[in-house]
C-alpha cells in the first residue's frame, strides 16, 4: 500500500493548547480531524507537514449550542452534524449538504470544519506521486503549469466542499482562534478564487466554530451533482436560502454553486429574486444566472459542458424544493437514494 | 437429459466456504506474513514510450534496510501468457511501453523503505514518440513499440469467412450496417494481486499468488526462471476477485521469485490500487462495423464484422482476445453466412487482456443494438423477432461451432413475462423505456492455451476409515464458488454432506492440474472429472457395502450420509461404516477423474477459438427512465434470465449473475479505463485518467436497482449434472439492453459505452435540430485486414477445413476498407 510520511504528532485537549502548539510549530505544522482526506493526500505527498496536530481530543470543538442561531463545533463530526435536530429542522441546505457526503463510515470520522476547510480538488493533483511524476507535476504541488488550462496563471484546482456552499447560503459566520487573537468572519470571506491559496485562513489559525444565524422566515435546499450515490466529491453543488414573507414574496434571497470556481461561488442574480414570488419565471431566470457565472473545467469527473448545461436545472431543483413542490421523486433520482433515510 | 431428483445439487446453501470469509478467516495472498520475510516494491516508468539509457542503483543498494536491487538485466528471459506472445519482461531492460512499465525492484526490510529506495534509483530515458490510439497504431507503423506482429504496430489481424458474405447481403431485403465504440474498463477486484515467494531451504520455490490460473503461471514461472518445474510450486491462495485480472503471470510474481531464491529470504509484494490500474489486462476498447443482411421472412441472412482493437503495450492474450471479437456472434441467431475481420494493435497504454466474457460483450452490444435497430426499421418486436430466429439445438454454426442445448427462447419468454414487456412497451410515460437484449458465451474453452493432448481437468479423491473425503483439484476459488462446486459435486455422487467434504485447491505441489479459473470452464470441465472420480470411490464403497448388506451393489443407495439397499431401508449401514469395509476389502482407497473436452467439428486454422463443451444464453430486459432536461440516466429495473443448464447452488449462481448484471451495467454507464494525452506540443505524457478506486467509477451499492433473477434449466449433457457455466454469460445482454432502453426512452440512439448523460443531451439537441439523434463513432478507418480465410458452412457442403489457396475467390474492396 502507499505508505505515510514520517511525522510528529501532538494530541492536545483545548483549543488554547492547539493554538499554542500550532503557532510554536510554524508553517510545517497542520491541524489534523477526521484525516479523511489529509491522510489519502499524505500518502500522495500533496502535503507533507512535518508536524501534526490532532483536534480530535478537543472536547470544545465538539459541542454544538441553540440560541439565537446554532453554533456548530468545528470538530463535530459530520454525522454528529446530520444528527443533530436543529439542523434538519431549520437548516435543511446543511442537513441535505452534510448528508451526501461520501459515506457513512468517512462520515463518522470526518469533521465540519475538516469539510469548510477541505483542500481544493483537481485530477491533474488527486494523483500519486508517481503519477505526478509522470506528466511533470502542476503548479498546486512540485510543478510549474496549471495542466487544466496551460495558460492560466492560477491555479484551477476546483472547491469540492459540500457544507460551504449550504453554510453561505444560510449567512454563516466562521471563527477563528489563533494563539494570540480570535476572529469571526462571514464564512463567504474565508474563501478565495485560487487552488492554492483558497483559505483566507492563516496558517496557524484553527476554524473552532461556525454560527448560523436564526432560521425565522428562511427555507433552504441544497442540490449535489455526483456520478453515484456515495463516494464521491461534488461536481456541481447549488445551495439555496430564501426568505419569504407570508404571502410568498420573497424578502430575501441567496443561491451558493460549489464545485464550479476554486471558492464557493455566491450568485449575487439570487437577490433579483427579491420582490417577486416563486414561480416557474422567476426560477428560471436565476438557473440562467447561475448558470452563466459557472465556469466548470475539465479536472473532475463528467463532461464539463454538461456540467455547467445542467446548472440551472439543478438551481430549479432547490429553488422549487424550497416553494414547497414535492421534489422527493427528482431527488431520490439525483441522489440514488432517499435521502430521508440517510440520517 | 431428464431431470433427477438431486439431495445435494439445485439445493439452495450457505458456501462451503462461506463461513471463513464473512468471518475476515479466509487467508488471501497479503495476509500470508513468514519469518524473515522482506517487501518488495517496483519503480515503474514514467515515459509512456521510452528507451532506458542507464539506470544507476548505487544509492538505492546502500540505503538502510534495503537487501537488494534488481534491473532488467537481472532477467534475461522474456516471457507472456500465451506462447505467441513471449513479449514481456519482469523488469524493462531497455524498452518501456507505457506509464507504470516496471523497470527496477529494491527489497528492503519494509515496504516503507523500499519506497525511499526507489527514490533513489537514477534512470535516464531516451522519450520515443508516443503512439496513443489504435487509428495513430495504423497511422504510425514507426517507431514500432514491438519489433513483432503483423506490421508496424499491428499486433494481430485476423479475418475469416464461412461462405459469400457480400453475395448474401447483396441478395438480402434489407442490409443495415452500424459503427459501434465499446470503451476499454478494468476488472475493479477489491483484492490487490499480491505475491509470496519463499525458498524452501534446497533451493526450491514456494509462490503464494493471487491467480486465477495456478498451473500456467507454475509453468511460465518455471520457465522464466529457467527452473525444473518439479522445483518450483505455486499456491493460488483464495482471490478477493479476478473477472480475467489474475489470469496473467505478472511481471511482480516473478520478480519476488527471483528475490527470494537469490536472498534466501521470504519476499512479498502486494500491489496498490495505482499498480492494479496498470497491471490491466482488462476489456480492450473495441471499435466495431457490422454489416447485416435482413430477408423477407425477418431472419438473418449474413453478417460482416470488422473489429479494431486497442491492446495496449503488451500481446497479454491479446492474440485470444481478437479472436473472440468475432468467434461467438454466431451461437445465439441462425446465421447462414458470416464473415469477419480483427485487428489488434499495439498503444502506449498498460496492456489489455481478459476481462469478464473475454473479447465477446463488445461485438455483443454492437449486435444486440443493431438486432434492436432491425426490429424497429421492419416494425417488428424486438422480442418476437429474436424468437423467430433463435439456432436451433444440436446444430454447428457458419463457424463450425457446436451448439447443444439452447435455452435462449425460453429466457426470452420468462424476461418477457416478468417485465411486462408485450403489456408495457411503447405505452410508457415520456422518458420511460424497456429494452431487451441477449447473450451467450462459452462453458470453458475448448482448447487450452497451449498445445497438447492432455486433460483439462483433475481430480483427486482420498477417503479413509474416519469417513473423511479430502478432493483435491488445481481449480481456483476466485470468489466464484468453486470450491462449494467441488464440494457439491462429490457430495451428491457419495451421499454425504457438502460439509463433510474438504477441498484441496489450486496447488500445483498437490493438486492435479486443472487449467485455472477462467473461460467459465470450472463447473464442466472440474465437474465432470469430480463426477468421474467420485463414480470410481462409489464402485469400490458398494462393493464392500454390498457384501455386508448381502445385495448387488447396484441396488444399494448413498443418500444422507448412509448407504442403504434400494428394496429395504432398513439394510443400511453409515457411509463411514462403507469407507472402512472399503478400506479392509481394497486397501487405501482414492481414485482420480479427468476431463477432456469433446473435439471441436471445426479444422480450419483459428478454428481453436470458440468451441466449447456447451454454451450459455442470457436474455435480459432493462427498464430506464431519461430525464430530458439533464439526460440524467435512472435504471428502474433488470429482468434477468439465464440458461445454466441445471443449478449447483442457486444461492452462489443468483450471486454470480447479479454479480455479472452489476459489472455489466458498471461497463453500460460509467466504468472507463481512459487516458489523458497532455497537449504534444508541451509534453509526450499519456496517463491514466483516473487510476483510483475514487475516481474509476464504478457503480455503488445505492446505484443498483431492483434485480429480478430467473435461472431457466434445461440440463446439458456434456456437463455435470448438465450445469453450465453463470459467471460471465449474464454480463453480455445489459451493456446492448441498457442502450435499447434508453433509445426506447427518449429516442436516441448512444452507439457507445458508457452512455453518459452528456452523451445522452448531445444526441437529444442532434434531434431538435432535426439531425441524426445518434451519438456515437461516425467512421471506421481503413484496416489492411489480409484477405479472409475461406471455409464453407455447413451447409454449402464445407468440411470444417480452409479452402484450398488456389480456390479462394479474389478479395473484394468494399470488404477491406470503408
Amino acid at each position: 500500500m502507499m505508505r505515510l510520511p514520517w511525522f510528529r504528532f501532538h494530541a492536545p485537549t483545548s483549543i488554547a493548547e492547539a493554538a499554542r502548539i500550532l503557532a510554536a510549530e510554524g508553517p510545517e505544522a497542520m491541524l489534523i480531524a477526521g484525516g479523511t482526506d489529509l491522510l489519502p493526500n499524505m500518502k500522495r505527498r500533496h502535503q507533507t507537514p512535518k508536524t501534526l496536530v490532532s483536534l480530535r481530543h478537543v472536547q470544545e470543538l465538539r459541542r454544538s449550542a441553540n440560541g439565537a442561531g446554532l453554533a456548530l463545533g468545528a470538530g463535530m463530526t459530520l454525522s454528529q452534524v446530520v444528527a443533530t435536530p436543529a439542523v434538519r429542522a431549520q437548516y435543511a441546505a446543511l442537513w441535505e449538504a452534510a448528508a451526501q457526503i461520501a459515506t457513512p463510515h468517512l462520515r463518522n470520522m470526518g469533521t465540519l470544519g475538516g469539510n469548510v476547510c477541505l483542500d481544493t480538488r483537481c485530477t491533474y493533483y488527486n494523483q500519486n506521486h508517481e503519477w505526478r511524476k509522470a506528466i511533470d507535476f502542476c503548479m498546486k504541488k512540485d510543478g510549474e503549469i496549471c495542466w487544466v488550462a496551460t495558460a492560466s496563471k492560477r491555479c484551477l484546482a476546483m472547491s469540492s466542499t459540500d457544507t460551504a456552499p449550504a453554510l453561505i447560503a444560510l449567512g454563516a459566520i466562521a471563527r477563528l482562534v489563533s494563539a494570540d487573537a480570535e476572529r469571526e468572519v462571514a464564512l463567504a470571506d474565508l474563501y478565495r478564487n485560487d487552488g492554492i491559496d483558497y483559505l483566507t485562513r492563516r496558517a496557524d489559525e484553527i476554524v473552532t466554530e461556525v454560527r448560523l444565524p436564526e432560521s425565522a422566515g428562511w427555507s433552504s435546499s441544497y442540490w449535489k451533482l455526483r456520478r453515484r450515490g456515495a463516494f464521491d466529491f461534488p461536481v456541481l453543488g447549488v445551495a439555496a436560502a430564501v426568505k419569504r414573507a407570508k404571502d410568498g414574496t420573497v424578502e430575501d434571497a441567496r443561491i451558493v454553486l460549489g464545485a464550479v470556481a476554486s471558492r464557493p461561488l455566491v450568485i449575487d442574480a439570487a437577490k433579483k429574486l427579491v420582490g417577486k414570488k416563486l414561480d416557474d419565471d422567476a426560477i428560471a431566470a436565476a438557473g440562467a444566472a447561475a448558470a452563466s457565472r459557472a465556469k466548470p473545467m475539465d479536472n473532475a469527473d463528467l463532461d464539463l459542458y454538461w456540467r455547467k448545461g445542467v446548472v440551472s436545472a439543478f438551481v430549479g431543483y432547490a429553488l422549487k424544493q424550497i416553494r414547497g413542490d414535492n421534489m422527493r421523486a427528482t431527488r431520490t433520482r439525483v441522489a440514488r437514494h432517499e435521502l430521508r433515510e440517510v440520517a | 437429459m431428464t431431470k433427477k431428483r438431486f439431495e445435494t445439487i439445485g439445493k439452495p446453501r450457505r458456501r462451503v466456504d462461506g463461513r471463513a470469509k464473512v468471518t475476515g478467516q479466509t487467508r488471501f495472498a497479503d495476509d500470508i506474513v513468514l519469518p524473515r520475510m522482506l517487501h518488495c516494491k517496483l519503480l515503474r516508468s514514467p515515459h509512456p514510450h521510452a528507451l532506458i539509457e542507464s539506470i544507476n542503483i548505487a544509492r538505492a543498494e546502500q540505503h538502510p534496510g534495503v537487501h537488494l536491487v534488481l534491473t532488467g538485466k537481472d532477467f534475461p528471459v522474456p516471457f507472456g501468457i500465451l506462447p505467441v506472445s513471449q513479449d514481456e519482461y519482469p523488469l524493462a531492460p531497455r524498452h518501456v511501453r507505457y506509464v507504470g512499465d516496471p523497470i527496477a525492484a529494491v527489497i528492503a526490510k519494509d515496504e516503507q523503505v523500499a519506497t525511499e529506495a526507489l527514490e533513489l534509483i537514477e534512470v535516464r530515458y531516451q522519450p520515443l514518440e508516443t503512439i496513443a490510439s489504435p487509428e495513430e497504431a495504423l497511422a504510425k507503423p514507426e517507431p514500432r513499440i514491438h519489433d513483432y506482429g503483423e506490421q508496424g504496430n499491428i499486433h494481430r489481424l485476423q479475418a475469416f469467412e464461412f461462405g459469400d458474405v457480400d453475395e448474401a447481403l447483396e441478395n438480402s431485403a434489407h442490409v443495415f450496417e452500424d459503427v459501434f465504440f465499446f470503451e476499454g474498463n478494468t476488472h475493479l477486484p477489491i483484492e490487490q494481486h499480491a505475491a509470496v515467494a519463499a525458498p524452501d531451504g534446497e533451493g526450491k520455490l514456494v509462490l503464494w499468488s493471487s491467480t486465477q490460473v495456478p498451473h500456467y503461471i507454475h509453468r511460465a514461472l518455471a520457465k522464466a526462471l529457467q527452473m525444473s518445474p518439479a522445483h518450483v510450486r505455486v499456491i493460488a491462495c483464495p482471490n478477493g476477485g479476478g473477472f480475467g485480472g489474475k489470469c496473467d503471470l505478472h511481471n511482480h510474481e516473478i520478480v519476488v521469485s527471483r528475490a527470494a531464491l537469490r536472498l534466501g529470504r521470504p519476499v512479498k509484494l502486494c500491489l496498490n490500487r495505482e499498480e492494479v490500474f496498470y497491471m490491466h489486462r482488462g476489456r480492450h476498447p473495441v471499435l466495431m462495423k457490422m454489416r447485416t443482411g435482413v430477408g423477407q421472412d425477418g431472419k438473418l441472412t449474413g453478417m460482416h464484422v470488422q473489429t479494431l482493437l486497442d491492446g495496449g503495450g503488451y500481446g497479454s492474450y491479446g492474440t485470444a482476445s481478437t479472436f473472440y471479437t468475432g468467434a461467438l456472434q454466431t451461437v445465439t441467431y441462425e446465421l447462414p453466412r458470416y464473415k469477419f475481420d480483427a485487428c489488434r494493435t499495439f498503444t502506449n497504454k498498460p496492456p489489455c487482456g481478459p476481462k469478464r466474457g473475454h473479447g465477446t460483450p463488445q461485438p455483443r452490444f454492437g449486435q444486440e443494438v443493431q438486432l434492436d435497430k432491425i426490429a424497429e426499421k421492419l416494425g417488428l418486436d424486438p422480442a418476437a423477432f429474436r424468437l423467430n430466429m433463435i439456432a436451433k439445438p444440436d446444430t454447428l454454426t457458419a463457424n463450425w461451432l457446436k451448439i447443444g442445448t439452447i435455452g435462449l427462447a425460453e429466457c426470452i419468454r420468462q424476461v418477457v413475462e416478468r417485465s411486462g414487456w408485450n403489456e408495457r412497451r411503447g405505452k410508457m410515460p415520456p422518458g420511460r423505456g424497456l429494452g431487451l437484449a441477449c447473450g451467450a458465451y462459452l462453458c470453458g474453452a475448448g482448447l487450452p492455451i497451449y498445445w497438447n493432448k492432455m486433460p483439462q481437468s483433475g481430480v483427486q479423491l482420498l477417503l479413509d476409515r474416519s469417513g473423511q473425503v479430502t478432493v483435491f483439484c488445481g481449480a481456483t476459488e476466485i470468489g466464484q464458488g468453486s470450491d462449494d462446486v467441488l464440494a457439491a459435486i462429490v457430495a451428491e455422487v457419495l451421499g454425504i454432506d457438502p460439509y463433510e467434504v474438504r477441498c484441496l485447491t489450486g496447488d500445483t505441489g498437490l493438486t492435479p492440474v486443472d487449467l485455472g479459473s477462467y473461460s467459465s470452464r470450472v463447473t464442466v470441465m472440474m465437474g465432470n472429472a469430480a463426477i468421474q472420480a467420485a463414480n470410481k470411490v462409489r464402485a469400490q464403497l458398494a462393493q464392500a457395502a454390498a457384501e455386508q448388506l448381502e445385495v448387488l451393489p447396484d441396488q444399494l443407495a448413498f443418500a444422507r450420509g448412509r448407504v442403504f439397499a434400494l428394496q429395504d431401508a432398513n439394510r443400511s449401514m453409515t457411509f463411514r461404516e462403507a469407507v472402512e469395509y472399503a478400506e479392509a476389502k481394497f486397501g487405501t482407497l482414492g481414485a482420480v477423474g479427468s476431463y477432456t473436452p469433446p473435439r471441436s467439428p471445426g479444422r480450419y486454422k483459428g478454428a481453436g477459438v470458440g468451441p466449447s463443451p456447451a454454451y450459455s444464453y442470457t436474455a435480459c430486459v432493462v427498464e430506464a427512465e431519461v430525464d430530458e432536461a439533464t439526460g440524467w440516466i435512472t435504471i428502474a429495473k433488470i429482468w434477468t434470465a439465464h440458461d445454466i443448464g441445471q443449478t449447483i447452488n442457486p444461492v452462489l449462481a443468483r450471486g454470480q449473475v447479479e454479480g455479472s448484471v452489476y459489472m455489466g451495467l458498471g461497463e453500460a454507464l460509467m466504468e472507463e479505463q481512459v487516458f489523458r494525452r497532455l497537449p504534444p506540443k508541451m509534453s509526450g505524457a499519456l496517463v491514466h485518467k483516473i487510476p483510483s478506486l475514487l475516481e474509476y467509477k464504478s457503480i455503488t451499492s445505492l446505484d443498483m436497482p431492483e434485480m429480478d433473477t430467473v435461472l431457466v434449466e434445461d440440463p446439458d449433457p456434456n456437463c455435470p449434472f448438465g450445469a453450465k457455466e453463470v459467471g460471465q454469460g449474464p454480463l453480455l445482454p445489459v451493456p446492448p439492453a441498457v442502450a435499447n432502453a434508453v433509445y426506447a426512452a427518449i429516442g436516441v440512439r448512444i452507439d457507445e459505452l458508457p452512455i453518459t448523460p452528456d452523451k445522452v443531451l448531445r444526441a437529444l439537441e442532434k434531434k431538435a435540430q432535426g439531425e441524426a439523434p445518434r451519438v456515437g463513432p461516425e467512421r471506421f478507418p481503413a484496416v489492411p485486414y489480409p484477405a479472409p480465410l475461406q471455409v464453407a458452412p455447413p451447409w454449402e457442403g464445407g468440411d470444417g477445413k480452409e479452402a484450398p489457396d488456389g480456390t479462394r475467390r479474389p478479395r473484394r474492396k468494399e470488404a477491406v476498407a470503408s
